[in-house]
């Protein structure tokens, strides 16, 4: 092994270290504060905000350490008659893939500001997300338990049935910028419609970014589509057995997938790391500042999409468990196939 | 592939952070197992059928069906990342097009089939 | 995927034969389940996702008011009665005061009367609140779930302005009441209302018109009229299935025909009906504690009969025949000519009857309550057969079971 291998590899290896504990885990801490506090702020009260540090309450920002600290110094319980191993190991199997993901998210321009510039860029994010389905699964089916039995076995069925939507919706995309490269995706979308409309792929395909909400949303399991760990009937689902740090991890890799479906949308949809009417020109692109600006865009991008899903998890109801898979196929999946249909009939008439 | 070398790095680091995580709450979190402790949860009753038997999976169509259409999404990739460079070419414009159209119409037969067949119903 | 779909190829001998048959799997959904409130225990067979079959199992909550009444004296049974219904202790209250007077066959004062409707009223609000809160948040909409809660509250100071306590009330008499209502009352009710109509607007345009909600709620846990009927449903589930029963409209007591109201009623007997039958409920009952406010007349709120209720303090204390009453009601309890009554009044869910047999003593001989959710629960197998298992959540909601009643 060449060194410069050896310092590319480095170099991912602290790329991501930056990004993930730095940018997703970081967020996905506060996450769980904002969750609380906006829900607070839409239901009239005032949220948690006892947890302080010599008397500095901060907002209730101490809770996420507070929080922290209470589940690693939780028993870890294993339920008898569930399989120790997968018990244990499908937390990780789920939070793993829902990490790695975030290895070929180009968070600015040119190739430093991504771990790795794959050129299958948003397949990878598919093959690799749909991988935290078997972590949810095994979690149910090695509980031992029949209510974590039964979220396992919705959480596969609303996954892989909303999968398929979710890589559809996003052929249309492909089709306008002849790319699955994420940071060539980001660039088509510098260009300006007509001098006036930046050339997003909200723009140019407003059903596709729709339909993908839902169905990435519908991935996250978050309310709208939270049938497999529904509280009423289910407890807690999947996850119903779990404590500890183990809890902890169902919860990071659910904010994970939130942060990840905010980046998904922003990147494809919403021009990335491109600064409005800014268009990155070589020059502009070499300089440290515009670099700085793009990254600052990506995350504020991001965080707005991350506030749109709170918004949505505490305005939306549940629905029930055959409604979300009706409207997985009957609904979004034919949209998306016209999508497509209309993108191509359309590309072909103005060619 | 050094894009992919990168990615193995990424792989171990996750993998530490997991190994981290479940080392931190063995060594951090008390230990006192007790028989009722670690009895499953069933909402206080004790389990009458064990998860374990042959249970009922309806959606075992969906999941075949899933995996018909998965592969479309995959045949569909390639075609899409090439549509624009396809339309550059005159003899093959209109018949890149009209492939998908075919390839897609039987497709949406297929699902309408299911549909009528009552493959996507839930009861 | 229907049981039928796949039948067209396989028979019942065939699946097994090749090793397809599957086992029917038996969930205990409660006692400590986060659906089953008011604590109750479901057995469900399920088949998948489906109910195949659902045995509620109730008395988690037993703690024996029928025979504890047999031990007290009339009047000692107030406080039991506040902790039937926990939502509505006034109706309670009402309901069993009713039916000793009928037994006793006194009439109680105009004043009284009015007052009794007024606080019926108001906890016929808190009630259904409480069942639209519920349902809401099982649903997914704690939002909702907090503004019912919220506008409860606002009630349960009200409640607590009128007789000092927020839930266990003991607030009515035998013959009358503790006390009449405070004088601010009016005032306080005025604010009440405009706060709950400010919350019945947000709560319709959170939910009223959103997809999601009347998906789940449409169409589900549907009861026909026979079968409802059969089962001895009352209350708002019978109206949502089209039957215009309602007690205060077919036997009205207290002061219910003089007042102008409507009964509002259902078309299809589903979750959505009854959803919306308790808002127009807590409509009726709003204008109802109005109209109520504006013709009470003064005067006493209780009778003038020492047999019955207890002399005045200064009375007791001064002259020797209301020593004596006041001794023998407490000491003996107030007597009750022999024979058995059976009185009937509208609660928040349904018809509230006491079935009372008197020996002629100071204690009651038997007490029978009819609670209206008991009827309910055990028409909830008939409606959930088949069903699907998340369906069974809005359908336990909107019959709002309440342990307390039902397990007496």
């Amino acid at each position: 092994m060449t060194a410069q291998v050896v310092e590319a590899l480095v170099h991912a290896a602290i790329k991501f270290a930056i990004l993930v504990p730095g940018f997703v885990l970081a967020l996905a801490a506060l996450m769980s504060w904002i969750e609380r506090r906006q829900s607070a702020m839409i239901q009239d009260r005032v949220g948690p905000n006892r947890a302080s540090i010599g008397g500095v309450r901060a907002w209730g920002l101490f809770h996420i350490i507070a929080d922290t600290l209470k589940f690693a110094l939780k028993e870890n319980i294993v339920p008898r008659g569930s399989n120790p191993l997968l018990f244990r190991l499908a937390p990780f199997m789920a939070m793993a893939p829902a990490l790695i993901v975030f290895a070929v998210m180009p968070v600015g321009p040119t190739n430093r500001w991504v771990v790795s510039n794959l050129d299958v860029g948003i397949l990878f994010i598919f093959a690799i997300g749909s991988l935290s389905v078997y972590g949810a699964t095994i979690a149910g089916w090695s509980s031992n338990n029949n209510f974590s039995l039964l979220g396992a076995l919705r959480v596969s069925a609303q996954m892989i049935s909303y999968e398929v939507s979710l890589a559809l919706n996003l052929v249309g995309v492909f089709m306008v910028f002849g790319s699955i490269n994420l940071q060539t995706i980001i660039e088509g979308q510098g260009a300006l419609l007509g001098g006036v409309l930046p050339k997003w792929g909200i723009v140019v395909q407003p059903v596709a970014f729709f339909l993908f909400l839902a169905a990435s949303i519908a991935e996250t399991k978050r309310t709208p589509f939270d049938a497999p760990e529904g509280e009423p009937e289910l407890v807690s689902g999947y996850f119903t057995e779990y404590s500890g740090l183990a809890l902890a991890t169902w919860f990071l890799t659910e904010f994970a997938a939130v942060i990840m479906v905010a980046m998904m949308a922003t990147a494809v949809f919403f021009g990335g790391w491109q600064i409005p009417w800014l268009p990155p020109t070589p020059a502009l692109v070499a300089t440290w500042w515009f670099q700085i600006a793009c990254v600052m865009a990506f995350f504020a991008k991001t965080l707005f999409f991350v506030w749109v899903q709170m918004q949505l998890r505490w305005t939306l109801l549940r629905m029930r468990y055959d409604q979300i898979m009706t409207m997985g196929w009957k609904y979004i999946l034919p949209i998306s196939l016209a999508n497509v249909l209309v993108t191509g009939l359309f590309l072909l008439l103005t060619r | 592939m050094d894009g992919y070398s990168a990615l193995l790095v990424v792989t171990f680091l996750v993998v530490g952070l997991a190994v981290t995580m479940l080392v931190l709450n063995l060594l951090l979190g008390p230990k006192n197992p007790s028989a009722i402790k670690s009895e499953p949860f069933e909402c206080g009753q004790v389990q009458i059928t064990s998860p374990r038997q042959r249970f009922s999976v309806k959606f075992y169509l969906i999941a075949i069906v899933f995996i018909v259409f998965d592969i479309e999404v995959v045949f569909l990739i390639p075609w899409a990342v090439l549509y624009r460079w396809f339309l550059t070419q005159p003899s093959w414009a209109v018949l890149a097009f009209t492939e998908m159209l075919v390839f897609l119409g039987i497709l949406g037969l297929g699902l309408a089939y299911f549909w009528k067949r009552r493959g996507l119903e839930w009861d | 995927m229907s049981t039928e779909t796949v039948r067209e190829y396989l028979t019942e001998e065939e699946e097994d034969r090749i090793g397809l048959h599957t086992q029917e799997m038996i969930l205990n959904m409660g006692p400590s389940h986060p659906a089953t409130h008011g604590t109750v225990k479901f057995t469900l067979r399920l088949e998948g996702e489906t109910i195949r079959d659902l045995d509620p199992d109730i008395g988690y909550l037993h703690r024996g008011f029928e025979k504890m009444c047999e031990n007290a004296t009339y009047t000692h049974a107030f406080p039991y009665t506040d902790r039937l219904n926990y939502c509505s202790p006034f109706i309670n209250n009402v309901g069993y005061a009713l039916a000793v007077e009928k037994l006793l066959g006194i009439e109680i004062t105009e004043r009284c009367k009015y007052v009794r409707t007024i606080i019926s009223e108001l906890h016929r609000i808190s009630d259904h609140l409480t069942c639209l809160a519920a349902t809401s948040l099982e649903l997914g909409a704690f939002t909702v779930f907090l503004y019912g809660v919220q506008s409860r509250e606002e009630i349960y100071v009200l409640t607590e302005e009128i007789c000092g306590a927020r839930l266990t009330v003991s607030y009515v008499r035998i013959g009358g009441l503790t006390d009449d209502l405070p004088e601010s009352f009016a005032d306080h009710w005025k604010l009440v209302k405009r706060r709950l109509d400010k919350n019945l607007y947000d709560i319709d345009k959170l939910i009223g018109r959103n997809r999601i909600f009347i998906d789940r709620m449409q169409n589900t846990g549907i009861l026909d009229t026979e079968t409802a009927i059969s089962y001895g449903c009352t209350g708002p589930f019978l109206r949502a299935c089209g039957v215009e029963y309602d007690v205060r409209d077919a036997a009205p007591y207290l002061v219910y025909d003089r007042l102008d109201w409507t009964m509002p009623t259902g078309t299809r007997g589903d979750n959505w009906d009854r959803f919306l039958i308790r808002l127009a409920e807590i409509e009726q009952s709003i204008s109802m504690i109005d109209q109520c406010i504006e013709q009470m007349p003064e005067g006493p709120v209780r009778i003038d009969d020492w047999r019955v209720v207890l002399p005045p303090k200064d009375e007791v204390y001064n002259s020797i025949e209301a020593m004596m009453a006041h001794f023998k009601l407490i000491m003996e309890g107030l007597k009750v000519p022999p024979g058995e009554v059976y009185s009937y009044t509208e609660g928040a869910n349904g018809e509230l009857g006491f079935f009372i047999v008197s020996d002629g003593s100071g204690k009651p001989s038997r007490v029978h309550v009819r609670p209206p959710c008991y009827h309910l629960v055990a028409a909830l197998p008939e409606i959930m057969r088949g069903k699907l298992i998340q369906d069974l959540v809005p359908t336990f909601d909107t019959i709002n079971m309440i342990g307390g009643e039902i397990d007496r």
